[in-house]
């Protein structure tokens, strides 16, 4: 019972546990590589942080189908802070493999890597998606307008996908391969730990972001009815 | 240190960083939150 | 299901009336992508290749597709009208369709056009080319006719509209330069009709949510 009474703190302290752990496992245990060297160790943060972006991007999404399907008031702010949310891990996944490919390949931009270029088309996608809130006037049109946004959002990551394999046919027909789910053991549950971490991160960032924001609605709503 | 260890250093740097900006976000909105509570509590109190 | 058909037809008659008389947008989308066209050739420094000519015709024809779409919605906003026509009694969806049906006869008017003219300026275009601009034709229109719909209840206005359509397009762009420039172009229209089967779906099944107040 504490825990439900305590849910935001018992979020946050897992997440800090979670974090403590991947990256104890990943300076002290897990073994480097034997290709790629240190530089491979940015794998074990790049890609946990990309897939924690997509699980930010398709939470929204539910959101914001809630939303229109169920009219549920509250799923547009919860929307709205996962799509944040997703948008800052995005962020920080076009920056740790930007460095990272400049560890590997010494370049700061590789367009052979799919996974940036996926992250830099969502990232225009999903920054117009916060244009588009900014430019309409609070209310539940706008909360509409961001739900059916957000869901185009979900269905264009595939296609994305799909888009960027396509065209390396016929933009870059050498594909750099970096080490994908072929692990060592000791890898694998690195990874899986460090993934679970950035889960729980995300999850306790967007429990304290909600929080904010209803607090900040909430005193706003009581100066209203004070005045 | 060698160049690859300044690479990896950098990437969780970043997201480090990152993290702790978000802990003076929250805390900056924290403190206005508080002054905002601060000023309708002394409205009621005024109210009598 | 007949009054639908008829609704769409209704809606995307008066469109095309309405040009037909003002004659405003579609003469500006011709000279456009002429002109666009005209540019491309000085951007193209020699030695370029072919295949980069056929890359610029899809900027060209994305880039004129949204100097239409912005005007879309333009006349209903400035008479107030679309408040009536989301009153009336036909599915809301019917708007969207109506409009993209006037807006992919002028886009491929304008296409009409711009095709010969890239054939002159540069070099010719295959059965494969044509398919994929009907294609993506039906992907822009859809999808454009929907943002066009979305950024007019914005503050931005028309401002809002190729920010929230280029990201969406870009998968179009890539269908259509991989069937212009590949030699294997049943794998890029297969991927553009995937597309706008997707997209039109939910287009169709989400625009009420986009006019209602």
């Amino acid at each position: 019972m504490w825990l439900r009474n305590n849910a935001l703190q018992a979020s946050a302290l897992g997440a800090g546990l979670l974090l403590t752990a991947a990256i104890a496992l990943i300076a002290f245990y897990v073994p480097t590589d034997a290709d790629q060297g240190l530089s491979q160790k940015i794998f074990y943060f790049h890609v946990p942080i990309a897939l924690t972006a997509y699980a930010c991007f398709g939470w929204g999404a539910w959101k914001a189908l809630r939303h229109l399907w169920h009219r549920d008031e509250r799923a547009d702010l919860e929307s709205y802070v996962a799509i944040h949310l997703g948008v800052i891990f995005g962020a920080l996944t076009i920056v740790t493999g930007s460095i990272w490919a400049r560890a590997s390949w010494g370049v700061w931009w590789a367009w052979q890597s799919r996974q940036l270029v996926l992250f830099l088309v969502l990232f225009l996608f999903y920054c117009a998606y916060f244009m588009l809130r900014y430019s309409v006037e609070s209310g539940p049109r706008r909360a509409r307008l961001s739900a059916v946004y957000a869901i185009f959002g979900v269905v264009l990551i595939p296609i994305s996908f799909l888009a960027i394999r396509l065209a390396e046919d016929f933009i870059h027909p050498t594909v750099f391969t970096s080490r994908g789910p072929q692990m060592a053991g000791s890898m694998f549950f690195t990874f899986c730990v460090s993934w679970a971490a950035m889960l729980a991160t995300a999850h306790a960032l967007y429990r304290i972001e909600l929080a904010g924001k209803r607090i900040d609605a909430q005193l706003r709503e009581l100066g209203e009815l004070l005045t | 240190m060698t160049s690859a260890e300044k690479y990896v250093a950098a990437a969780y740097l970043v997201v480090f960083v990152a993290l702790l900006a978000y802990v003076v976000i929250i805390a900056s909105k924290l403190a206005r939150l508080e002054a905002a509570l601060t000023e309708l509590v002394e409205r009621v109190r005024a109210r009598g | 299901m007949r009054t639908y058909v008829s609704d769409v037809t209704a809606l995307a008659r008066k469109d095309l009336l309405l040009e037909l008389r003002a004659r405003d947008t579609l003469p500006a989308m011709l000279l456009f992508v002429v002109a666009a066209l005209v540019v491309f050739h000085f951007a193209l420094p020699s030695g370029s290749g072919r295949l980069a000519g056929l890359g610029l015709l899809w900027v060209a024809i994305v880039f004129t597709a949204l100097l239409g779409l912005s005007r879309v919605f333009v006349a209903e906003r400035e008479q107030g009208v679309l408040d009536a026509l989301v009153l009336a009694p036909s599915d809301r969806s019917a708007i969207w369709l109506g409009k993209a049906v006037a807006a992919f006869t002028f886009l491929g008017l304008a296409e009409v056009v711009a095709l010969p003219a890239f054939g002159l300026f540069f070099s010719g275009v295959g059965g494969a080319t044509v398919a994929a601009v009907a294609l993506a034709d039906v992907g822009i229109c859809s999808v454009g006719v929907f943002l066009a719909a979305m950024s007019v209840s914005t503050r931005a206005r028309e401002l809002m509209l190729p920010v929230l359509f280029l990201p969406l397009a870009i998968p179009i762009v890539v269908g259509g330069v991989g069937a212009s420039v590949t030699d294997a172009p049943g794998r890029y229209l297969a991927f553009l009709a995937l597309y706008d089967a997707l997209f039109a779906t939910i287009c169709w099944a989400s625009f009420e949510y986009v006019v209602t107040e």
